[in-house]
């Protein structure tokens, strides 16, 4: 082992961080970049669904939250590309490697928003199921990422609030509204949960990232710390919960929960699910549709900053 | 990269007072187009009152291997910190 192998074992011994341009593991940085790749393409496919109801939300006041929000994710994505770029690969090669289907993003974003109360699911738990592992991932090794982290998760603080509220304004709404309310939770409930990732118990990737401390929470810990946490919220709004097997387990001081259909995650992780091709197909057109915009700021940058020296 | 497209360092002041931090990076194809990326970017909440952009590629750094004898003059001369020098308690703070 030479004296940098030596430094990289000791900082992550010490839980200090990494920094770009100190010596790594090949594999470390493989693993992060594509971790973060995947991170930020889910933060910027994360803006479809919403997007489909700014110009249907139902007052000035629910559309500017939601814009706020929304450009807020589309910033999320950016910190998170900047991360990657620390890394060694250039923003431009992510996304070409999105539209191959060489990098994926979470597939939570490939199930349709059909009503009003999918705004508030999303943020709900959408958003709430995001921050459980990002608050996590705040202490992860790389500098980078961890400092990145920290920013989203100061800005993410919003997100949850807004879409609770919009379950708030269902719940305790019309029938028809409460009937939106519950079908909203019914839909999104088992999907979010399948966002942390597959049983620790199935996940090669995760042991070797949570030895180098790029994860430091197990995807079980996470998804259980979640349902805890979640549960009186359900109740608050008076919805049923989606889970016939949820309940609390004096044993192990946790709710129980049914068992997952991975059938089905795995399914719409390899492309299948309602909405995989409408999102790529949206972000290919508008990377293509926005081409003219970037060769005009390249002619304009390489005339008004080309240097008279 | 494409074309004209460049990566920049962002630095902020969050206040008058407090020293320029470093905040992370942006992309943009010119200085103006940097700045307002910048904003965009890191300053939707109040988080500065002063920004500044740099071209990551006019950043000079210590190369990796040779860092540890670079700083390394900094190490063995402890007569630069207070601690090295015995001062009687009865001359009050110093
Ligand atoms: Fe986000
Ligand atoms: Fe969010």
């Amino acid at each position: 082992m030479d004296k940098f192998e030596a430094a990289f074992n000791e900082l992550i011994e010490k839980e200090l961080k990494i920094e770009p341009r100190d010596w790594m593991p090949e594999k470390y940085r493989e693993h992060l970049i594509r971790q973060v790749s995947q991170h930020a393409h889910s933060e910027v496919i994360g803006m479809q669904p919403e997007g489909n109801w700014l110009l249907r939300a139902p007052s000035l006041r629910s559309k500017q939250v939601l814009l706020a929000k929304i450009q807020d994710e589309a910033g999320h994505g950016l910190y998170l590309y900047s991360v990657a770029e620390t890394l060694g690969i250039s923003r431009q090669e992510m996304v070409q490697q999105l539209h191959e289907g060489k990098a994926k993003y979470s597939s939570i974003f490939n199930y349709p928003t059909l009503t009003w109360a999918d705004m508030g699911a999303v943020g709900w738990l959408v958003d709430g199921a995001a921050i459980t592992n990002q608050v996590s991932l705040q202490r992860t090794s790389y500098g980078p990422y961890s400092r990145g982290m920290v920013r989203i998760c100061k800005e993410e603080s919003f997100h949850q609030r807004q879409g609770y509220e919009i379950m708030m304004q269902m719940a305790f709404g019309t029938p028809e509204q409460k009937e939106m309310a519950q079908d909203a939770l019914n839909r999104f409930w088992f999907p979010a949960l399948m966002m942390f990732g597959p049983h620790d118990k199935d996940s090669a990737h995760s042991s070797q990232a949570m030895k180098w401390k790029i994860k430091i929470e197990s995807n079980d810990h996470l998804r259980q710390k979640f349902i805890d946490h979640t549960v009186k919220q359900i109740e608050y709004l008076g919805l049923k919960s989606p889970d016939p097997n949820m309940k609390w387990n004096e044993a192990t001081g946790h709710y129980d929960h049914s068992p997952f259909n991975w059938d089905e995650f795995w399914n719409v992780v390899n492309g299948n699910g309602p909405c995989n091709q409408e999102r790529l197909d949206h972000h290919k057109k508008v990377h293509n549709d926005n081409k003219w915009v970037r060769e005009a700021a390249a002619a304009y940058a390489l005339k008004t900053e080309t240097q008279v020296a | 990269m494409e074309s004209g497209d460049k990566v920049w360092e962002v630095f902020i002041q969050k206040k008058a007072g407090l020293p320029f931090k470093h905040a992370g990076s942006v992309h943009g194809y010119d200085k103006k187009m940097a700045l307002q990326n910048a904003r965009d970017l890191y300053t939707r909440r109040g988080e500065g009152r002063e920004l500044w952009v740099v071209e990551a590629s006019n950043i000079v750094a210590v190369p990796l291997d040779e860092a540890d004898a670079f700083f390394d003059p900094a190490d063995d001369k402890i007569y630069r910190h207070p601690t090295f020098y015995n001062i009687p308690d009865s001359v009050g703070h110093m």
